[in-house]
């Protein structure tokens, strides 16, 4: 059991996350935040295993894991 | 009183550094000032102080930059080709406000020049020197008591001011000997609630010269500039006979030391001739020659260079009917107390008669 | 739930000036955690470079003095000397390290200074809108090398981690990149150990992290990150080059 959270109005879109998901989970939505970015999200929550790469590997310190 | 001791002109300026609780000197080998980071490699030790040989001018005044933006009471020193280099670090520290004692024991240019005294850096000294709107404090010693005097006052007037402190001599003021007194430093305390200690218990801090934001720029530069207009409070001349003077001979540093001969040859001559040296060069006593051209009417600026104090006694007396000469004598030798006696009579003779 | 991943408290929680896909954002970031895991915020001292990497100042909670262009291990000398107690690091781009400041980071290294130096290398001049760096490499295209570096003119792309690992007064250097994530958990244990270096007393420490600039290369950061690995790595090999686990 796992949640990661988006802090949407950091997130600049671009996708690191996305490559770094290894069960390909996230991807980069047509929402855009009102820095006019596309931002990340995660549809299948329960498949997450909380493994956080894709918070390591966000720039922004968008991402948080709960575990 | 202390005894008084035959001292070097640079080794003044190093033992009033360390009297004065400096206790990092960064710097780069250049005659003529050797003898300061050669007396500060071999004292500071013996005051937990640290010496650091840095691989060149450029590195020394950032270290400097690094060690003063701490608290600590740091200095370099070079030689006019040196001190070109330093200017980057110069304006960084007048941008960022951080202290730092900066002596250039000059020697003559432009370029390599020679290692003669010179007082070519006049304007490099007093007009910022590096890129911005910015100005350092000035101080021209004219001897080696005052190398020691005026050093120790530096540390603290960069202190007073979170500003560097020029200390500008020459080959001459470095390289002679004479006697002097030394005197116990008292050290003024002054407000450190910006340095870098690392932000236990408190805010982060942040020293830096970058503002980009709207508007944030002109406040900056404002503000500094009410900084050095504050400085006129620190303004140091000394004059000799002015009783009754009709020419009123300028001069700073090694030059108005010869000069102190020369005008004593004229006064036992008859010849009415009073010595203005500033001892601040930034800032520069305006008011006070303003004030003596009320009642004297002919200056004369004797440089060794080819005029640039100069243009400062014109901006103070330069209006009204006085009259500005000029003698320059740009690097190569040292002129003689009668060369200088030539050339006032000159003057003299064509402005009293 | 337990919250396995937060931001580190050694970085200020604001928005970032870095393009979308910089990785500037995750070294930041890496550093803090260090800053957190050994408690040395309270003590560190920054020193900022000129470049992208300036507003370090705005991002890290913790003293920091801005330097000039290439200066910053001339200044941290100075910061450190003075307090020695300190944890004082710099960090600095390609631009400012590796060209204007190459005296500095030499002679720092060389001096043994107690200090930490992180080197972001992204083969180009970031913030002045992309012109060739020491690091650009062969053949490729910048603002100043419109028809791509010619080594035969703009001579090679240079190896500061090499370079510096060839000093004797040096103590730790490495070469870590945070292209992807395996990347990345290898980056973190080299900066570790180079913030050890410094905690410990053991000298002069320098982690080189291969970074993406998506803007500047004009390509995506999916794009960018996959050129750092199939260009950059290759000319510029990560690990350790010296000074490995105490």
């Amino acid at each position: 059991m796992a949640m990661i959270k988006f802090r949407r109005e950091r997130c600049k879109g671009c996708g690191l996350c996305v490559l770094a998901c290894p069960k390909n989970l996230l991807m980069v939505s047509s929402k855009i935040n009102r820095s006019g970015y596309p931002v990340a999200k995660i549809d299948d929550m329960k498949s997450c295993t909380g493994c956080a790469l894709c918070a390591e590997m966000c720039p922004d310190v968008v991402i948080t894991v709960f575990k | 009183m202390a005894e008084a001791e035959f001292i070097k002109g640079n080794e003044a300026i190093a033992m009033g550094a360390i009297e004065a609780g400096c206790r990092f000197y960064f710097g780069y080998p250049i005659t003529p000032q050797n003898d300061i980071p050669e007396y500060m490699s071999r004292h500071l030790p013996d005051v937990g102080g640290t010496f650091i040989q840095a691989e060149s001018e450029i590195a020394s005044i950032n270290m400097l930059l690094g060690a003063s933006s701490t608290g600590a009471r740091a200095m370099t020193s070079s030689s006019s080709p040196g001190i070109s280099l330093k200017q980057e670090g110069i304006s960084y520290m007048c941008g960022s406000q951080i202290p730092g004692v900066i002596v250039n024991m000059s020697r003559s240019g432009p370029g390599l020049g020679g290692i003669d005294p010179s007082q070519g850096d006049y304007f490099q000294a007093t007009r910022g020197g590096g890129h911005g709107d910015y100005r350092t404090i000035v101080l021209a010693p004219h001897s080696v008591q005052e190398n020691y005097d005026l050093t120790m006052k530096a540390f603290d007037l960069a202190d007073k001011y979170r500003n560097p402190v020029l200390i500008l001599g020459d080959a001459l003021l470095g390289q002679m000997k004479e006697p002097i007194r030394r005197r116990k430093y008292r050290k003024k305390e002054f407000p450190k609630d910006w340095t870098m200690t690392g932000a236990k218990g408190r805010e982060k801090r942040l020293i830096k010269s970058l503002y980009l934001s709207e508007g944030e720029l002109t406040d900056h530069n404002w503000m500094l500039n009410k900084k050095y207009q504050s400085m006129k409070r620190e303004i140091m001349f000394e004059t000799q006979f002015m009783e009754g003077a009709k020419l009123v001979v300028v001069a700073f540093g090694s030059v108005a030391r010869i000069l102190k001969s020369t005008v004593q040859m004229a006064r036992d001559r008859g010849m009415k001739v009073g010595l203005f040296r500033p001892i601040t060069l930034f800032p520069f006593p305006y008011a006070a020659l303003d004030k003596i051209s009320h009642s004297i009417k002919n200056f004369m600026a004797l440089e060794l260079n080819t005029g640039q104090m100069l243009e400062d006694l014109k901006l103070s007396v330069g209006h009204k009917k006085n009259q500005v000469d000029f003698y320059g004598r740009p690097p190569g030798s040292i002129p003689s107390p009668d060369e200088l006696f030539n050339e006032i009579k000159k003057i003299y003779k064509k402005r009293i008669g | 739930m337990k919250q396995t991943f937060k931001r580190p408290k050694a970085l200020v929680d604001i928005p970032s000036h870095f393009c979308p896909g910089c990785h500037h954002g995750i070294i930041h970031r890496l550093v803090a955690e260090c800053i957190d895991l050994y408690g040395v915020r309270e003590k560190t001292i920054g020193v900022a470079s000129v470049g992208c990497s300036v507003f370090l100042y705005d991002y890290f909670n913790a003293d920091v003095v801005e330097a000039p262009h290439g200066r910053a291990p001339a200044v941290a000398t100075g910061v450190k000397r003075a307090r020695p107690d300190n944890f004082v690091f710099t960090y600095q781009g390609d631009g400012d390290l590796a060209a204007i400041g190459t005296a500095e980071i030499i002679h720092a290294a060389n001096r043994g200074e107690q200090i930490t130096v992180i080197f972001v290398n992204n083969t180009v001049f970031g913030m002045t809108g992309g012109q060739m760096a020491p690091t650009t490499m062969s053949g490729q295209e910048t603002t100043t090398t419109p028809f791509g570096r010619d080594l035969k003119t703009n001579g090679f792309p240079i190896k500061m981690s090499e370079l510096l690992t060839e000093l004797p007064g040096s103590t730790f250097v490495a070469r870590a990149a945070v292209n992807n994530s395996k990347n990345l958990m290898k980056a973190k244990k080299l900066l570790k150990r180079a913030f050890e270096v410094q905690i410990n007393g053991e000298g002069f420490s320098f982690v080189e992290f291969l970074s993406a600039c998506p803007t500047n290369w004009k390509m995506t950061p999916k794009q960018a990150t996959e050129r750092v690995q199939e260009e950059m790595i290759p000319y510029f090999p990560l690990g350790v080059f010296k000074g490995g686990q105490e």
